[in-house]
């Protein structure tokens, strides 16, 4: 038998179209080879159901792209947005600006971008084992900014134990892809659960609390200085800007071809994590009501289930609709819940109108800006 | 590295139980009603500040 031993295959043209790792592991240029290779949900920042844009904000949220969480201490005015400016191959990018910086930068002063795994989700990485396998981090990124700029990969269930690998952005204004070699972990197991497991981390700036150490390329354990030891600075000035899209982290030593997933899919994956009720002049809920007092309910079942009970807050109060001896009439409720589960909740309805009082049964109309939204965020 | 700012917070009693079954606050400005789920990232820091002192949690009122 006889076998041939190569690092890359090229085609007839001389680029790329074969790769191959130490570990066995394949890359096809221009194939898109098997699916869920992706760890990462929303990785093209297809969905944004909190909203495209949110303005002038100073502290940490969830604010528009899915599972991607702006992080921010005393850094300034920000502004954010599902942007419609992406690499070719992508219709959307996360895109944060700073509008405002801060004075003089603190040293506990930061920035950065968040993404959070699940425990249960990882498994399969086999950390804490001699089976542990090494991963890939692959992104397209855009700054205004040039030069070293740090991501980070934090193991809550460990400590915080960390890595801090540097990359470079070559050119100003310009989408370029970035791919980071992540070692396995033989020492540190991650907890089978639905708890906060790895924290994904784009560092924007920071003061001297986070920076001063060194970039970590294996897995060491967490020193602070060492998190944004190459600070790239996005924020120091006024209109700096940091965009991301096709973010995959994949088991292996090569980065493969981003794996697109339909927006059906990716939308049904972030509804584990977030979703709105409501806020589309529908009628969201059909209550029985409550012939005792002015108070009626309703069970809201979630088209998925989330990963833990959400917290739910309510804008708008919405309308309940009912039948009082043939006429149509309507009631503003002061809302409230009082069931949170990762299946569904109850929503009910106080201080109705007493002519609502009568044991009919109504409806529940949330207009285009009554909703209810569902955090079970990490 | 986190920061939640947690303002208020008093425990809703179920109308049909009268058990504790989430609890209500302001948390970043925005009125939510956080389960009583430890997963859940608002109801560990609420208990986070409650065990520091730094919070205390209303009881219900009466249902209606």
């Amino acid at each position: 038998m006889s076998e041939i031993q190569v690092g890359q295959i090229n085609s007839t043209d001389g680029s790329t179209a074969i790769t191959t790792g130490a570990d066995g592991y394949v890359s096809f240029a221009k194939t898109q080879i098997g699916g869920r290779r992706n760890l990462i949900i929303n990785g093209a920042m297809q969905v944004a159901q909190r909203g495209t844009s949110a303005t002038g904000f100073t502290s940490t949220g969830f604010r528009t792209c899915d599972r991607f969480r702006t992080s921010l201490f005393s850094l300034g005015t920000w502004n954010e947005e599902q942007s419609t400016d992406a690499p070719d191959e992508f219709a959307s990018s996360f895109k944060v600006t700073c509008t405002s910086p801060t004075g003089t930068l603190a040293a506990g002063d930061f920035g950065y971008i968040r993404y959070m795994f699940e425990g249960n989700e990882l498994q399969g990485l086999a950390y804490g084992t001699s089976s542990a396998k090494a991963m890939t981090l692959s992104f397209w990124v855009k700054s205004n900014k040039t030069g070293s700029a740090s991501v980070q990969l934090l193991q809550n269930d460990n400590s915080s134990k960390n890595i801090s690998p540097s990359y470079t952005i070559s050119s100003a204004d310009t989408w370029e892809y970035k791919t980071i070699s992540i070692p396995a972990d033989t020492a540190g197991s991650i907890d089978n659960d639905n708890g906060p497991a790895v924290s994904l981390i784009w560092w924007l700036h920071s003061g001297t609390t986070f920076t001063g150490g060194s970039n970590q390329t294996t897995w060491a354990t967490y020193d602070a200085t060492d998190s944004n030891a190459s600070n790239l600075g996005v924020g120091a000035t006024a209109n700096d800007y940091f965009q991301i899209t096709g973010v995959q982290l994949e088991v292996g030593s090569v980065a493969t071809p981003f794996e697109h997933r339909s927006f059906g899919e990716e939308l049904q994956l972030c509804k584990r994590y977030f979703h709105r009720w409501g806020g589309d002049n529908t009628m969201g809920g059909h209550p029985m009501f409550n012939g005792g007092g002015n108070w009626a309910t309703t069970v809201y079942h979630f088209p998925v289930e989330m990963r833990g009970g959400p917290s739910a807050s309510i804008t708008n109060n919405g309308m309940f609709y009912y039948e009082n001896g043939g006429t149509r009439s309507s009631s503003p409720s002061s809302p409230s819940i009082s069931e949170n589960t990762k299946q569904y909740i109850r929503f009910d309805m106080n201080s109705l109108a007493a002519s609502a009082t009568q044991g009919y049964a109504g409806g529940l109309y949330f207009g285009s800006t009554d909703y209810v939204d569902l955090d079970a965020e990490l | 590295m986190e920061q939640i700012n947690i303002t208020s917070a008093q425990y809703i009693a179920n109308v049909i139980t009268g058990e504790n079954s989430v609890i209500k606050a302001t948390i970043d400005g925005i009125t939510m009603s956080v389960p009583l789920d430890p997963a859940n990232r608002h109801y560990a820091e609420i208990m986070r500040q409650v065990e520091a002192g730094e919070l205390t949690i209303q009881e219900a009122d009466t249902p209606e």
